[in-house]
């Protein structure tokens, strides 16, 4: 008998606990948005469990919500760039008017064009950065940092690293090339074949985020194109040679946007999570996550960042380099698969 | 009711559900893939088949021909290395090793196991890069005026892989070894063999079982991995695995995807057919 009344106990206490922390957030993220530091003062607060999945690449994160049902997911981090391919393909839900406010961010940032669609809003800008040159300024002359022709000029053979993202980095060899980022078409792309494969072979490796890292910091090599501060700020501390730079050429600005998605169960609580991030603790937050620091889009997040911190986001810095840089690549789906395919045969060169 | 017929009644309880867990879990997503690669990717949609474009794709696209290349290149290097290198390991092991130390021996032949699989790839990108242990080492010695590029090449790769598969080759060559009796090599002495020919022509031999097993569980596991190639090999060339795994993760192309799996599938199918035919394994 006590045995049964032990279970019965066991039983009832264990579908009670669940039922306490009953309320979720799913959120489909990038790995900056995992960080604990991030998540507990949402959670808190709202007395919410956030549980978060991470993707790289936004065919990934589609696929994903492919392959869920309505209500899996409620919010979703996405390339500002990539909104209107998530709309499109009925992924994003529109915000409610004047849910979000952006009246204190970076102009430049706002995007309006990119996170709405036939005038809604389905998503906010929420951190940015820059694909640029990064560099170990004890081992290469920051001056030759200031052109992007440095890199195939043979000085740095062997010792220069390409992130493995095929736009920003095509968008970096057409800036070298002359060709701005919007006219970067079906034929412009042709163009960049040639560069591209010289600039494969003065290179060591083409990496992800954790081996560019790791080759930087343990000086495999010295100069990564497609680097910036979301990749030597983590290491900033260790190794303050690390450093970056837009070169006159230019670099590309990437921003990713925060959105709600469509079918979810808890829009008030999507909302709410969205609130967060864009405040000027979450944007702080956000700005120094564990996993890469970038730019908060909301200036109002410098009251909430040191200076420290502001000094190696370069704060100060950045209308200048928000004036030089451009826009991620916006390819159609046939020029996408050809970026693609020369991407491909530049790995496989 | 006959006790034949329940007996095969009680068989077929048995067998069930491992039938029933094959046919979920690898003969229904296997059907999936096989329909899938009959698709194709048009824009940002998966257009549904029949049709073979992707394995035309496959076999006309140099760099996905290269893929295949390089996924057989790599494996074949890997498994005669490993094979080369775990046979007298294994031998050591079984015949000169006292028996007191044995276990011990194979522990730490099996030690590095323990160690997940992805820090292991990054503790050899730290090992054999430009400041890493190998090339201090060399140039420290004199052997070497300058380190060379190990790490981000094929080489790196290739030892990254014969660091795991010669453990695992070791343990079933060594399961093989233990097994024989000590009565050949005796007899073969008696015969007048020397210690050499005794190895060649008698302990070898009778241990190629063992050594095939290994051998194509090796090839089968190297060539369908993913991590390794992604962390040693820096990019700069693309496994099959590694090809897979741009058509997920970068262009949402599922057709493609399946495909070329089924292709890995197809070579790992005919090198099992291969190691069969060799052991008689239908036979068994």
């Amino acid at each position: 008998m006590t045995f049964k009344r032990t279970c019965a106990a066991a039983a009832l206490l264990l579908g009670l606990v669940p039922a306490a922390q009953a309320e979720e957030l799913n959120a489909l993220i990038w790995c900056d948005h995992a960080d604990p530091k991030l998540l507990e003062p949402f959670e808190k607060a709202h007395d919410v469990r956030v549980n978060v999945k991470e993707y790289e690449g936004t065919a990934a994160g589609l696929t994903i919500l492919q392959q869920s049902q309505p209500g899996d997911w409620d919010v979703m981090v996405i390339d500002a760039v990539d909104v209107a391919r998530a709309v499109e393909q009925g992924y994003l839900a529109p915000l409610p008017d004047g849910a979000v406010s952006t009246a204190d961010y970076f102009p430049q940032v706002v995007l309006a064009d990119h996170n709405s669609v036939d005038g809604k809003t389905y998503a906010v800008t929420e951190k940015f950065g820059y694909n640029t040159l990064a560099y170990n300024k004890a081992k290469v002359d920051p001056k030759d940092m200031e052109s992007l022709a440095s890199l195939w000029s043979g000085k740095y053979d062997g010792r220069i690293a390409i992130y493995d993202y095929y736009l920003p980095v095509l968008g970096l060899v057409g800036l070298a090339e002359g060709i701005d980022t919007a006219n970067l078409d079906a034929a412009a792309l042709e163009k960049l074949r040639d560069p591209l494969m010289k600039l494969k072979a003065a290179s060591k490796q083409v990496s992800d985020v954790v081996a560019s890292q790791t080759a930087l910091a343990t000086g495999e090599v010295d100069v990564l194109i497609g680097g910036g501060e979301w990749l030597t700020a983590v290491l900033h501390s260790e190794n303050p040679d690390l450093d970056w730079t837009i070169p006159k050429e230019g670099g590309l600005l990437w921003a990713q946007s925060i959105g709600m998605v469509e079918g979810t169960q808890k829009p008030e609580l999507a909302i709410e999570f969205i609130k967060y991030i864009t405040s000027p603790e979450g944007q702080a937050r956000l700005a120094t996550s564990s996993c890469y620091w970038g730019m908060p889009a909301n200036m109002a997040a410098g009251d909430a960042l040191s200076e420290d911190e502001k000094s190696v986001l370069r704060w100060s810095d950045q209308t200048d380099y928000l004036a030089r840089a451009q826009l991620y690549p916006v390819p159609d789906a046939q020029t996408d698969a050809a970026m693609q395919d020369m991407w491909t045969d530049m790995l496989q060169n | 009711m006959s006790i034949e017929r329940i007996e095969k009644r009680q068989g077929a309880t048995l067998v069930a559900p491992a039938l029933l867990w094959t046919l979920i879990f690898f003969v229904l997503p296997f059907l999936a893939m096989a329909l899938m690669s009959l698709s194709h990717l048009e824009g940002r949609s998966v257009v549904s088949g029949p049709d073979l474009r992707n394995y035309a794709k496959i076999f006309t696209e140099a760099s996905l021909l290269k893929g295949i290349a390089v996924s057989l290149e790599i494996t074949v290097l890997v498994t005669v290395i490993s094979v080369a290198l775990a046979w007298p390991l294994a031998w050591i092991i079984a015949t000169r090793v006292p028996v007191r130390w044995r276990r011990l021996a194979l522990l730490l032949a099996v030690l590095p196991f323990w160690t997940s699989y992805v820090v292991r790839s990054y503790s050899w990108a730290l090992v054999l890069g430009e400041k890493g242990v190998v090339m201090n080492a060399l140039v420290g010695l004199g052997m070497l005026s300058e380190p060379v590029q190990i790490m981000a090449t094929r080489s790196a790769t290739v030892t990254g892989f014969v660091h795991f598969f010669v453990m695992l080759l070791t343990l079933t060559i060594y399961s093989n070894l233990v097994q024989l009796s000590p009565n050949y090599a005796r007899a073969a002495e008696d015969l007048g063999a020397s210690r050499w020919q005794v190895i060649r022509l008698v302990i070898l031999p009778l241990t190629l079982p063992g050594v095939v097993t290994g051998a194509f569980l090796t090839f089968v596991l190297c060539i369908g991995d993913y991590i390794t190639p992604q962390i040693l090999g820096g990019n700069n060339e693309l496994t099959l695995p590694q090809l897979i795994m741009l058509q997920l993760g970068r262009r949402g192309d599922y057709p493609m995807a399946s495909a070329l799996s089924l292709v890995l599938m197809l070579i790992v199918t005919l090198a099992y057919l291969a190691c069969a035919r060799w052991l008689k394994m239908e036979r068994v």
